[in-house]
């Protein structure tokens, strides 16, 4: 057995490489874009809306399409979004979107229903007195969103961002059903033609493994670098500006 | 005197219940006014909206001869010109003393980074952090936190600093090294308006005390008129449970 798994990696690693290289672009661009996605939305949800006035009307219809968008892909499983947006899109518009991308979009539109709410939270448990001070000092929603809040918010949802990120390494193995030749796909190829089912897919799992085991060291490093020192320095008269 | 800012049949509901009613009342350039009573008597509802973090329901504030309740005023160009110092602090968490001091000028102000950096230095240093430029909130104790808050809200050059109860969230020992500072900046002719229950402090440092009660202003004058010839028999219940 042990045998029959070298073999088989001696005999196709470029695909199983390349394999593993489309899995992470896809997580990697489609985890960063749905990421940015639920930033903006979660900037949009928390605008101060005032109490009366067009403009009131205009926030609440955006917060209600966001929510339908938000629950309509939480709510349905990512392999029948992926059927209907790649085979749909070609049946009704007749556009044929290229596999690469159109799982990419999927990804991105399905992490970022998952981020906004994510986002949200981070930016209600951001102490109100900050914004309050923030505007105090005559700031903008907008400027205090990207000097105060959003930095913070950051910090606060990258526990969250990459256990999305894990999570989208190893689901985008369900876009297989759109012949993406993700990681999943190439196995599914080497046990067509190696016909060992088992020592193919011990392979393919222990190379997830190493995927999403060394994604979470990194981002470990990235939140303990982040966090910064844990003592200050004093600054005495050498202090020069 | 000059008027910095003036109110007039200053309003604010909240829903139908009326917190502040019928408010008049003008600062003085140099002036410190300390604005006293019970609590729920709407003191921090009219230092909100003396700076629009809270909407006034009617009347005006004049600042600089125009009203700034107005449409059209430019609201953040108006607060940039009245400092705010917060029960809670309120510092960004996210940044260090010093940048805590610098985020406002530059970004609102258009200073430039070294500009803002000497002229946080400057107020950092006159309420005694500035050796604490590298630290973040976090690290700091309550009355440290509250002594960046002034220099941060200092730091902006404002005409006027409004105080809500800086010292109610500290511990005790804390109180006089904030109330020192404080001190020190009624007397470098700083325009301030200041909540407090620090009686003493009223008593001392203010050139005019104002008595809140049910969201009208039962009585103003001097801090010998309020303190011991109270014109109001409110105002003596008031002093005499507070001060017992
Ligand atoms: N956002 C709000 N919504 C509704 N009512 C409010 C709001 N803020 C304040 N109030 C009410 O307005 C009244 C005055 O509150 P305010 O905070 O101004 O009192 P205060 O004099 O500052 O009291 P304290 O000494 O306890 O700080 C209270 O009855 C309070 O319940
Ligand atoms: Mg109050």
């Amino acid at each position: 057995m042990i045998q029959s798994m070298i073999e088989i990696t001696a005999e196709y690693w470029p695909m199983f490489l390349r394999g593993a290289g489309m899995t992470l672009l896809i997580a990697i661009t489609g985890t960063i874009l749905g990421a940015l996605i639920g930033l903006i939305i979660g900037v949009i949800r928390t605008i101060p809306k005032p109490d009366k006035g067009w403009k009131r009307v205009f926030l609440k219809t955006i917060d209600f399409l966001l929510a339908c968008y938000i629950e309509f892909f939480r709510g349905t499983p990512m392999m029948v979004q992926a059927m209907i947006i790649f085979y749909g899109i070609a049946q009704v518009f007749g556009i044929h979107l290229n596999v690469t991308l159109a799982a990419i979009f999927i990804v991105t539109i399905n992490t970022g229903a998952y981020m906004a709410e994510i986002v949200r939270g981070g930016i209600i448990s951001i102490d109100k007195g900050q914004f309050e001070a923030a505007q105090a000092i005559g700031m903008t929603h907008v400027q205090t969103m990207t000097n105060i809040v959003l930095p913070q918010v950051l910090r606060n949802i990258l526990p969250a961002t990459g256990n999305e990120f894990v999570i989208n390494i190893k689901d985008t193995s369900v876009l297989s059903v759109i012949s993406v030749t993700e990681l999943f796909f190439q196995g599914r190829s080497v046990q067509g033609a190696t016909f060992d089912t088992f020592a193919t897919y011990f392979i393919i799992a222990l190379i997830y493994l190493f995927l999403t085991f060394t994604v979470t060291r990194i981002l470990r490093l990235i939140e303990r670098k982040m966090d910064g020192k844990e003592h200050y320095d004093l600054s005495g008269n050498q202090m020069q500006i | 005197m000059k008027n910095i800012i003036q109110i007039k049949n200053l309003n604010k509901k909240f829903g139908n219940h009326e917190v502040l009613k019928d408010i008049n009342f003008d600062v003085h350039k140099g002036e410190v006014v300390c604005v006293i009573g019970s609590s729920g008597s709407g003191k921090s509802t009219l230092l909100r909206c003396i700076n629009l973090l809270e909407k006034p329901t009617g009347g005006q504030i004049i600042y600089k001869g125009e009203n700034i309740l107005d449409d059209k005023h430019d609201i953040y160009a108006y607060r940039t010109k009245l400092g705010m110092v917060f029960q809670q602090f309120n510092l960004f968490n996210n940044h260090t003393v010093l940048k805590n001091c610098t985020v406002g000028q530059v970004k609102v102000l258009k200073r430039s980074q070294k500009e803002a950096e000497q002229v946080a230095l400057k107020y950092l240093k006159l309420v005694g952090m500035g050796q604490f430029i590298h630290a973040k909130p976090k690290q700091l104790s309550g009355g440290q936190k509250q002594r960046v808050a002034i220099a941060r809200a200092l730091s902006m050059e404002p005409d006027a600093l409004l105080f809500d109860e800086p010292t109610s969230a500290l511990d005790p020992e804390m109180v006089g090294e904030v109330l020192k500072v404080m001190k020190e900046l009624a007397q470098s002719g700083l325009t301030m308006i200041v909540v407090t229950h620090e009686m003493e402090f009223a008593r001392e440092v203010s050139d005019r005390v104002v008595f809140m009660d049910k969201g009208v202003i039962a009585e103003e004058g001097s801090p010998d008129q309020i303190f011991n010839h109270p014109a109001q028999e409110r105002t003596r219940v008031f002093l005499s449970r507070i001060l017992k």
